[in-house]
């Protein structure tokens, strides 16, 4: 009897140690802490706001832009199953890149278009469009030429940081299901960005969501779009496992 | 008007006297005017006021708006499918500023 123990607590160490330091739990959407209204918004298509979002991103894909005279659509034609492999190097300049800096990229060097803001409504709307077109897949596995921002991104979520003194994993694998104040803490999950936040009663990035995060714990938070978000959204796209991308997702 | 874009949803037909659901999310900041913005300055209020929707020339619903309506509004409402015919959705926002979408519900006997 007591063998079997020690044999089950070594599968649950084991597979929590493959699956990214979520401890013994499986990776569990944001989705499944919120209430049962929120979740009713998420799934309806037409009554998710973050849906305002990927219409809009929809018109901006097929209007041409900047001295290039092209669409997004004239270059790429089928979108599906893109924002799984996000964030990632981009071939050109070598950096490691979020689906928004690479809009953002496509912006100004293939358009030959006037920048468009991280956190603009027309970075949210494509990022939402595009998004929406890898709704029910998984994450796609990391590669190995990322191992480097892979783990200065997982740094970053277990130092602790600001005068709380918090790591991420104080909230997201130390206390999940706890309450923060009037919200369920989640395990932490990036599978819905852009989302459609109550709170900010509009769609916002994940690199919002960490400034917020940091702000939380009075941290001196990084910019938006910064390179130390991005590698955090790459070690975070690792740690989903198999969750399936719900973009855009609706969190309170 | 910073009605960006619109969103309504119709039944493609419906069957005369059934009750058919209409429904609508806009997006709009509906802007409280009580927040002050990071330098401590007033944000301007800026909502919508009115919402009406007209069947067949008749209201079938009118909405008045204040400042504690939530940003992007979704309504959803029911009416009496009757005849085919036009379905007028106006939005009114405080300077009066007036954006109308019309949609057709068609409608087949039973």
């Amino acid at each position: 009897m007591r063998s079997h123990g020690l044999l089950l607590l070594a599968a649950v160490w084991l597979s929590a140690s493959l699956s990214g330091h979520l401890g013994a739990a499986e990776p569990r959407s944001g989705y499944a802490f919120q209430s049962s209204d929120t979740q009713t918004l998420q799934d309806d298509d037409f009554q998710n706001p973050g849906m305002l979002w990927v219409d809009q991103g929809e018109v901006l894909f097929q209007t041409a832009a900047g001295g290039s005279g092209k669409a997004c659509v004239d270059c790429h034609k089928d979108m599906q199953g893109v924002a799984r492999s996000f964030p990632q190097r981009n071939p050109d300049t070598g950096q490691l890149m979020s689906l928004t800096q690479q809009i953002q990229h496509c912006r100004t060097t293939h358009q030959q278009a006037t920048p468009i803001r991280y956190e603009s409504t027309p970075a949210l709307a494509l990022s939402a469009y595009i998004g929406y077109q890898s709704t029910g897949l998984p994450f796609a596995p990391v590669p190995a030429s990322l191992a480097i921002e892979l783990e200065r991104g997982e740094a970053y979520y277990y130092q602790r940081k600001g005068q709380l003194n918090l790591g991420c994993q104080h909230c997201h694998e130390d206390s999940v299901g706890e309450m923060l104040r009037g919200d369920k803490i989640s395990q932490g999950h990036g599978n819905g960005y852009p989302i459609y936040r109550l709170e900010w009663q509009s769609a916002g990035s994940l690199h919002r969501r960490l400034r917020s995060c940091d702000i939380g714990v009075r941290a001196q938070p990084h910019q938006l779009g910064s390179q130390t978000y991005t590698e955090v959204e790459l070690f975070l796209r690792q740690r989903a496992g198999s969750l399936p991308l719900e973009v855009p997702a609706v969190r309170r | 008007m910073a009605l960006i874009n619109t969103r309504i949803s119709v039944p493609t037909q419906a069957q005369a006297n059934t009750l058919v659901e209409i429904k609508t999310l806009v997006s709009h900041p509906m802007e409280s005017g009580y927040r002050i913005d990071y330098m401590g300055e007033m944000i301007p209020r800026n909502i919508l006021t009115r919402f009406t929707c007209e069947y067949l020339g008749q209201p079938v619903i009118e909405a008045e708006f204040g400042p504690g309506i939530a940003a992007n509004p979704f309504m959803a409402f029911n009416l009496l499918a009757t005849t085919t015919g036009e379905l007028v959705f106006t939005w009114t926002d405080q300077h009066g500023e007036v954006s109308t979408e019309t949609r057709t519900l068609l409608v087949v006997d039973p």
